[in-house]
């Protein structure tokens, strides 16, 4: 029988389902379940479909998107990246390369706060330690959205709105990113190894960089795709801070482009390019670094 | 002095892009503008002191009011749908016999990379008639596509992209949770000739209690927080107003109605609506699921 089991247990350590499913080899064990597989790849195609929507609608140019839609893909795609391209001296790219500047950026340097503190919180016993922690939890159930507000207020009083720092500066901290850094930090970095580095005379700050986050690096990756996401996905704070074109990130450009498409639909079909080139960098990252979203520490976390 | 040395760029931030912004926004909500004369030239306008009348006016503003009934009911049918789901395919992939299985869960999971806004995009264009595939398909078994912008549809329109969003991670958080309970649970319900279904009713879905609670936590948090979906389809419909959830009407009294005082106080409300209630939500759940065992 051909349908032995090749999926799954390819990356990742095999379950203890799939252990005791390859132990027993008989008749029952091998039979496929038909309706739950049914089940599950609906919920597959469901979850293709918008992306497997904008790949073919990408290859239409206007008229084809409006009038004639089928499911067969048209040539279009080249010259609808040129439109895009063309539009507004390029602005688009400005937008790509912006977000990547944002949410990189971004992530970047909250994984540096991060692993600071969460490292700080995990290994050190200091005066204030747990009002600080409680205190940077307290910080997760403030709502981010809320910020906004306030946020643009105090900056436009110093004429910091419009600035790639209005964004960048509220997507640094995390304390979620923090919560886990010192989960891993807990985890992945020896009291013994602090110890012994300590002993031999070794600084702080070099202990952190050159012995701690080596140990932290899966960790750390982790916290990185999380805050990545979390910095794409802030829609509101960018919108608020920049009215300058030049400086949106995708998402805002994206927008924009759509509220001038429902006076002009021409541009709807830049809209659907455009959304099509904006996901696939994420969606790259995203299965390039599958194993590295550890859900199971968002679970794993709550048992502590 | 190590420790405060690695502290100090977190607590800088977080006076800086938290307890200032905080403090400044309980400022403002008890400010307000006093137009003196005509309103023209300076000095007419001043700053004063407002007492809690802006508060009053926020708990009183009806748009603010109507926006908060539909996020309530926007968080009761996509809370239970998503979570519904996401467990229906996390037991699906933790079950024997069925396939598929990674690339179901590849799948699934794949539009947690999609931000809200472009996956709103995507949806809309799938809801409008004029580009979407769905009348033409539709119409070949002799039916016509429903408004989906329709007043009362909207709402369900908008919660289909957040399930369509939201599912994967939950899924996964719920499938990780479900393979770290100890298989030897399940052979002793199989060899007594328990069913798969009453394993997972019996034995996986309270074993995994802690993930479910956590997962329902903090998708109330963010539901009730909705602003990118309904604001990315506005522009493609007039039924969503500016207005139509709660940080939409926050938004439109600061950047529409440039009212930053009540702006403000309604986001004071917001907030210790939320935290109170995410507070006491954790608090219980803590308590009930984590002390019982």
């Amino acid at each position: 029988m051909a349908l032995t089991r090749t999926d799954g247990a390819l990356t990742e350590a095999p379950s203890a389902a799939a252990l005791t499913r390859r132990r027993g080899r008989h008749g029952a064990e091998r039979r496929t379940a038909a309706l739950p597989t049914v089940i599950l790849l609906l919920g597959a195609v469901y979850c293709l479909l918008p992306v497997a929507w904008v790949l073919i609608a990408s290859t239409k140019n206007d008229a084809q998107l409006f009038n004639t839609f089928t499911l067969a893909p048209n040539g279009s795609l080249f010259s609808n990246i040129r439109g895009l391209s063309g539009y507004a001296g390029g602005v688009f790219w400005h937008w790509m390369l912006n977000t990547a500047l944002y949410a990189g950026g971004g992530a970047l340097l909250s994984v540096t706060v991060s692993a600071l503190t969460g490292y700080a919180l995990a290994k050190f016993r200091f005066r204030g330690r747990a009002l600080l922690f409680n205190l940077l939890l307290a910080g997760v159930l403030v709502p981010p959205v809320v910020l906004a507000l306030p946020q643009y207020l105090l900056l436009a009083k110093f004429s910091l709105t419009n600035t790639y720092w209005s964004v960048l500066l509220p997507s640094i901290l995390s304390p979620y990113g923090i919560y886990l850094a010192r989960i891993y930090a807990n985890a992945a970095v020896p009291d013994e190894v602090i110890e012994s580095a300590r002993v031999d005379g070794c600084p702080e700050g070099r202990l952190f960089a050159r012995i701690a986050v080596p140990m932290m690096v899966p960790g750390l990756v982790t916290i990185f795709l999380f805050q990545f996401v979390a910095v794409w996905n802030n829609f509101l704070l960018p919108f608020i801070m920049l009215s300058d074109e030049n400086k949106f990130p995708l998402t805002v450009g994206l927008y924009t482009l759509l509220n001038r498409g429902s006076s002009a639909p021409a541009l709807y079909s830049l809209v659907v390019t455009g959304s099509l080139l904006s996901i696939i960098p994420l969606m790259i990252l995203f299965l390039a670094l599958q194993r590295y979203w550890r859900a199971d520490l968002a679970a794993g976390g709550v048992k502590q | 002095m190590a420790p405060y040395a690695f502290v100090t760029p977190a607590v800088a931030l977080y006076v800086l892009v938290l307890l200032i912004p905080i403090g400044y926004t309980l400022y403002l909500s008890v400010e307000k503008t006093q137009v003196s004369g005509l309103g023209l030239g300076t000095g007419a306008r001043r700053q004063v002191f407002a007492g809690f009348s802006n508060y009053a006016s926020a708990l009183t503003d009806a748009p603010f009011l109507s926006s908060l009934l539909r996020v309530v009911i926007y968080s009761l049918i996509l809370v239970p749908v998503m979570l519904g789901l996401a467990l229906l395919f996390a037991l699906l992939l933790d079950a024997r016999r069925v396939r598929f299985q990674r690339f179901s869960r590849l799948s699934i999971f794949l539009p947690f990379a999609v931000p809200t806004v472009i996956a709103s995009l995507l949806w809309g264009f799938l809801y409008l008639p004029t580009v979407s595939p769905f009348p033409s398909i539709l119409s070949k078994v002799g039916l016509s596509m429903p408004n989906l912008f329709a007043t009362h549809v909207a709402l369900l329109s908008v919660a289909n992209i957040g399930v369509w969003g939201g599912t994967g991670f939950n899924m996964i958080v719920m499938y990780t949770a479900l393979r770290a309970v100890p298989s030897e649970l399940y052979e002793a319900a199989r060899i007594d000739g328990a069913s798969q279904w009453q394993i997972a009713l019996r034995i996986k879905i309270p074993m995994i209690a802690p993930a479910l609670v956590l997962t329902g936590v903090f998708s109330i948090i963010a539901t009730l927080q909705v602003f990118n979906e309904p604001q990315t389809l506005a522009p493609l419909t007039n039924t969503i107003s500016p207005d139509w959830m709660p940080l939409m009407r926050v938004y439109d009294l600061a950047f529409n109605d440039n009212n930053s005082y009540e702006a403000a106080a309604l986001s004071v409300i917001i907030a210790v609506v939320m935290f109170v209630g995410s507070y006491f939500l954790l608090r219980a759940s803590n308590k009930r699921v984590f002390e019982g065992r």
